[in-house]
């Protein structure tokens, strides 16, 4: 009897070794460890990483690692994946600036078609996936690469080049810039409004998922599909509506992109999922589903540009920032499947 | 006919998965108060018959009836909305959640208007914790996730729930491997306090001598039909066993029953 087993071991285990197993069954123990670790490494190495000059160029690229990181780690958490968030957020882009640039459209109108381009693309993501009963994974893979190609082949025949700029002539820019592309500066850095909109995000997506009927509903899609489907759980709309979230984070990701410089280019960002789902499983969201924590995809996302930054600051190849997300992941993912035994121990509601 | 209607009636009910029929014209009434135990091969329909009462397959032909008025449960969750709560085969369990969020998963209490609807936390705890100890299970922490369950309280908590949304039946389907003493010992306390509270019981079983101990009429399926609906005392458990055996020896001595007892006859 394994679990009577377990529970004997955990009463009669010396406190060290409690202490030890109570932080392993916190998932979000994970992300703040190596936040410190990075943050000594390279505070040491580069002091200028933690001026505030440094902190804005870390927060400013942890901000839409962030927000794609709690849309992917809400996803998860229902036991689902998407490899296209990061090439819709490109395509959204594209499409306002096509619409606002040379369709002389309204900034507005261009924003918002472009909002119901994502939301559709995501609903067909979720459609496929309840409809198919594919792994999520290889459908979302397909509209990813389907996204990429019309996009990359696309804009130079609407647009007549594969870059768009000069979008703040568009009626309307002024709003839509101070919304999604002000800054404020504190203590010498230039901080982007972009932060305000992922810890809103975080928080939301937090609220959402641990204190709604949806989120619970979530979590048990993602823990146990058979329970949440005979439990009455609506599995297909619960999918969908998960999707077309995750849509509107990579259209919010592409807005905020793009507002900043008035200018977009079509470029391929298929590998930018990747690193949305590296920061929600280093955050703590397990990549088998039934567990996720929102604070701890933004403490992943702060760690992957902490390194990313650090790494470019102290004149090393900046490649080799993958190499070392890649430990990280490895290191999540074995922690990962640890906390899926070690729950049992921790209260959790 | 008697004047109150049977808490649930099935008639010539029909369900097909492409053109297999895994169940075919099945009649039969569940009363309030009486246990009805679903005995067959695997392959029978019982599952199928579980899956019908409990509002995830909807029916095809034929009527399901709940106090007399047709019904046609869109999903689990309309089945127990009415009433009819059901303890799964594979408990229908989620490990890595708490015991609160198992418990009210599908029905949960909020608080609140939309879009700040949110989880009524503490009504949910605490309904959590009544309904386990109306099983008889106390000391259980709301907040623990349900795999630092033993797994006769990961059975209790299925039936806990079942038992604190099923006001009108109580559908129970019992896992296919053998159970011991201990869990059977719950699934026949929780059976017999739901019968006591006037609930129609389903229990779909695999061990005939237990399902003499508890039963009051016995429905046998073979091959999606009724191959015998026998009460108590048309049946010693040795019968049982031995027709749980043969779908022919059932259906032959069904018929002679039948001829024994004319009053059978409209089962």
């Amino acid at each position: 009897m394994p679990v009577t087993a377990g529970r004997l071991s955990a009463r009669g285990a010396p406190p060290r070794r409690r202490l030890l197993d109570r932080l392993m069954t916190r998932p979000g123990i994970v992300p703040v460890l190596g936040l410190v670790v990075v943050v000594v490494l390279f505070g040491v190495r580069v002091p200028g990483l933690l001026s505030a000059d440094g902190l804005a160029g870390v927060l400013d690229a942890a901000a839409l690692l962030g927000i794609g990181g709690v849309a992917v780690g809400l996803l998860l958490a229902g036991g689902h994946f998407d490899l296209s968030i990061g090439t819709l957020a490109v395509s959204t882009a594209v499409l306002t600036g096509v619409l606002a640039g040379p369709g002389e459209w309204g900034t507005w109108s261009a924003l918002g078609v472009s909002l119901a381009a994502a939301l559709g693309v995501g609903l067909l993501n979720g459609w496929l996936v309840v409809r198919t009963g594919l792994p999520s994974f290889l459908v979302t893979l397909a509209t990813a690469l389907v996204l990429q190609g019309v996009t990359l082949a696309g804009m130079p025949l609407l647009a007549g080049a594969p870059r768009v700029s000069g979008l703040d002539e568009a009626p309307g820019w002024g709003a839509a810039a101070a919304l999604f592309g002000s800054t404020a500066e504190v203590g010498g850095g230039v901080f982007p409004v972009a932060l305000l909109w992922w810890a809103a995000l975080t928080a939301g997506a937090g609220w959402l998922l641990w204190r709604t009927r949806f989120g619970n509903q979530v979590l048990a899609m993602g823990g146990a599909r058979r329970a949440a489907r005979e439990l009455g759980v609506p599995v297909a709309r619960t999918t969908l509506t998960l999707y077309a979230l995750t849509a509107a984070a990579a259209w919010l990701i592409g807005t905020l992109t793009l507002v900043p410089v008035a200018s977009v280019a079509a470029t391929p960002a298929l590998a930018t999922a990747i690193d949305f789902v590296v920061v929600a499983v280093i955050g703590g969201c397990l990549i088998t589903g039934g567990h996720g924590s929102m604070a701890g995809a933004a403490t992943g996302a702060l760690l992957y540009a902490v390194a990313r930054r650090g790494v470019e600051l102290s004149g090393w190849d900046p490649r080799w920032s993958q190499a070392l997300l890649g430990v990280l992941l490895l290191v999540a993912l074995v922690v990962g499947g640890g906390v899926r035994g070690r729950l049992r121990a921790a209260p959790r509601s | 006919m008697s004047a109150v209607p049977p808490v649930l009636e099935l008639r010539g009910l029909t369900v097909r998965f492409g053109s297999v029929a895994a169940l075919h014209r099945v009649g039969v009434t569940l009363d309030g108060g009486r246990i009805t135990c679903v005995l067959g091969e695997n392959g029978s329909g019982k599952s199928t018959l579980v899956s019908v009462l409990s509002g995830l397959t909807p029916h095809d032909e034929g009527e399901l009836l709940l106090d007399g008025a047709p019904v046609r449960f869109g999903s689990p969750r309309a089945a127990r909305a009415a009433g009819i709560a059901t303890v799964w085969q594979d408990l229908a369990v989620v490990p890595l959640l708490s015991v609160w969020r198992n418990l009210v998963l599908g029905a949960e209490p909020t608080r609140g208007r939309w879009p700040l609807r949110r989880l009524d936390v503490d009504a949910a705890r605490e309904t959590a914790v009544r309904a386990l100890e109306r099983v008889g299970v106390t000391g259980v922490d709301p907040d623990q996730p349900t795999n630092s369950l033993r797994p006769g309280e990961r059975q209790s908590l299925a039936i806990a729930r079942a038992l604190h949304f099923g006001a009108r039946a109580l559908v129970l389907d019992e896992p296919t491997a053998p159970m011991t003493i201990a869990q059977q010992t719950i699934v026949g306390q929780a059976v017999l306090r739901a019968r006591a509270e006037g609930l129609a019981v389903v229990l779909v079983t695999h061990n005939p001598r237990y399902a003499h101990l508890v039963g009051d009429r016995y429905l046998l399926l073979a091959r999606g039909q009724v191959a015998g609906d026998l009460t108590r005392a048309d049946v010693d458990s040795d019968d049982l066993t031995r027709l749980m055996a043969g779908g022919e020896e059932l259906t032959a001595l069904t018929a002679r029953l039948r001829e024994l007892h004319p009053e059978l006859g409209e089962r």
